[in-house]
């Protein structure tokens, strides 16, 4: 474009122009749905038979919002004639949204792969007290965990 | 108007009822005007030039959101400050309001339809549309709020440098014209010509068109939309004067300001270009045609006017009284100068 005074006005007025007459790239969100990236950080997901109640999220979390309760109990013998095993057994963990800040450090600091960030993001709720979320609900969030990415070539498997 | 409504009803109507009509009739094109502009360009133009949809839910495509949102501000409190001046913080919108809503008289939207087609239409518009200042500088002071003089003082400064190049454009107009009545100014533009070719008259724009030019940033001035918005720079001065308004005093100050834009788009229109007339259509069909293509003409006009201000950044205080006073006024110095040339030669 040619450069006299006010040719930056006439450009700026032809952006606008340009943008009124493109669609807008807005969507109506309750009527119409966008689906989110796969790997979208919507809401993290509890996988329980994982957790060991090492409490490490409940550490690292800067908001504090994840409370978890557990028990000593005894398991079987590994072995036929051993001494019973002790393990940790979950009986509360609650993250509470409210606080939450999606910071996903504890999904990255899970040393046994307990939690997961899902995508769905609906689950606004009108009493601030039904955003924190037990075990169950944080259950129920694996469906729409995606499956991990593949490793890469040549990487060796876990033992498990 | 009388020479409209007195066939219609079959029986002449005396002053008084004459007078009360055509009150009612600008009293419903204020705010009629007001909210068609507020959601044609406020509310859905300004959102798909930022690529997004605007209103949507409250009717069709959301056009009972101005409605809506008037509705909204009549129902808030009518807050005063505690240490307000409050006579006069409770008066200033409505001389704001009445400065708009004088401007409305003298438009004429057909060949009879006008309230009252004064002599001196044009000296009467830029007159009564300066009025606002007095009610912005009230509203700046009673306040008793810092950001609230400031933003009514720079509206003040801002009114009175922009008045000057306004009133010098439009004589260009009125020498060219040789009249100072707006439904003077149609007819001169509808009985003139170009170069002999008289098909579509002769509006100003193409005579005028520094004029024109100076006139559309004047106004823009006078309305304090962005670019010149610096009354009411709300990332210096919280909202200038209307910092300390709200409820129906705010509204009145919102209805005044799309109102107010509302009727210099008009005025530009039948100034610069031809107003009501439509070429080749007279009698009947000009008086059902003119206010169609006037509405067409002052909402092209209030594109522009919004379009200008959805873009473009603001004026610093400095810069925006220089431009005014360095380059508009001279500006339209030459171009009266111009005009009464070939007003002599030709």
């Amino acid at each position: 474009m040619a450069k006299f005074p006010g040719s930056g006005l006439l450009k700026g007025l032809g952006v606008t122009f340009k943008e009124l007459v493109t669609p807008a790239v807005t969507v109506q969100y309750p009527h119409v749905k966008e689906a989110p990236p796969t790997r979208a950080r919507g809401v993290i997901a509890l996988k329980e038979e994982n957790c060991t109640v090492c409490m490490l999220c409940a550490r690292e979390c800067p908001d504090w919002c994840i409370y978890i309760e557990g028990h000593n109990d005894k398991a079987p013998p590994r072995r036929e004639g051993g001494k019973p095993r002790t393990v940790n057994k979950l009986d509360r963990f609650d993250i509470d949204y409210a606080l939450c800040m999606y910071c996903g450090i504890c999904v990255e600091v899970c040393p046994f792969d307990a939690l997961f960030w899902s995508p769905e993001f609906e689950y606004s709720e009108v009493r601030i007290a039904d955003l924190l979320h037990d075990k169950d609900k944080l259950g129920e969030w694996m469906e729409g965990v995606p499956e991990p990415p593949p490793l890469e070539v040549g990487a060796q498997k876990g033992k498990k | 108007m009388s020479s409209v409504l007195n066939p219609l009803l079959g029986v002449d109507l005396g002053f008084g009822w004459l007078a009360a009509i055509k009150i009612l009739a600008v009293y419903a094109v204020v705010p009629v005007g007001a909210l068609l502009y507020v959601y044609v360009f406020l509310f859905k133009m300004v959102s798909h030039m930022q690529s997004r949809l605007g209103p949507m839910e409250a009717g069709p495509h959301g056009v009972l959101q101005a409605p809506v949102e008037l509705l909204k501000f009549l129902q808030k409190e009518d807050i005063f400050p505690a240490r307000a001046d409050r006579r006069v913080f409770a008066l200033a919108p409505f001389v704001v309001f009445m400065s708009t809503f004088l401007l409305f008289v003298i438009i004429p939207a057909g060949p009879r339809l006008v309230a009252e087609d004064l002599d001196t239409g044009v000296f009467f518009a830029l007159a009564v549309s300066s009025l606002s200042v007095i009610g912005i500088l009230m509203a700046g002071w009673a306040s008793a709020n810092k950001y609230s003089v400031t933003g009514g003082l720079r509206a003040a400064g801002q009114l009175i440098a922009y008045e000057l190049p306004m009133v010098l454009a439009v004589v260009g107009v009125v020498m060219q014209a040789g009249t100072m009545s707006l439904q003077g100014i149609v007819h001169a533009q509808a009985d003139g010509a170009i170069f002999g070719v008289d098909v579509i008259g002769n509006p100003y724009i193409l005579t005028q068109f520094l004029g024109f030019l100076i006139f559309a940033i004047a106004a823009q001035a006078e309305l304090t939309q962005t670019p010149f918005d610096m009354p009411v720079a709300e990332s210096e001065l919280v909202a200038g004067y209307l910092t300390e308004y709200s409820g129906v005093r705010f509204l009145l100050f919102f209805m005044a300001e799309f109102a107010s834009a509302f009727a210099f788009a008009a005025i530009g229109a039948v100034l610069y270009f031809g107003g009501w007339y439509v070429p080749g259509v007279e009698g009947l069909a000009a008086d059902i045609l003119g206010p169609v293509v006037m509405l067409t003409k002052v909402m092209i006009l209030g594109f522009i006017i919004f379009w200008v201000r959805f873009t473009l950044p603001r004026f610093r205080e400095d810069q925006l009284q220089m431009f005014a006073w360095k380059y508009l006024i001279p500006l339209s110095l030459v171009n009266i100068l111009a005009t009464g040339i070939f007003k002599v030669a030709f």
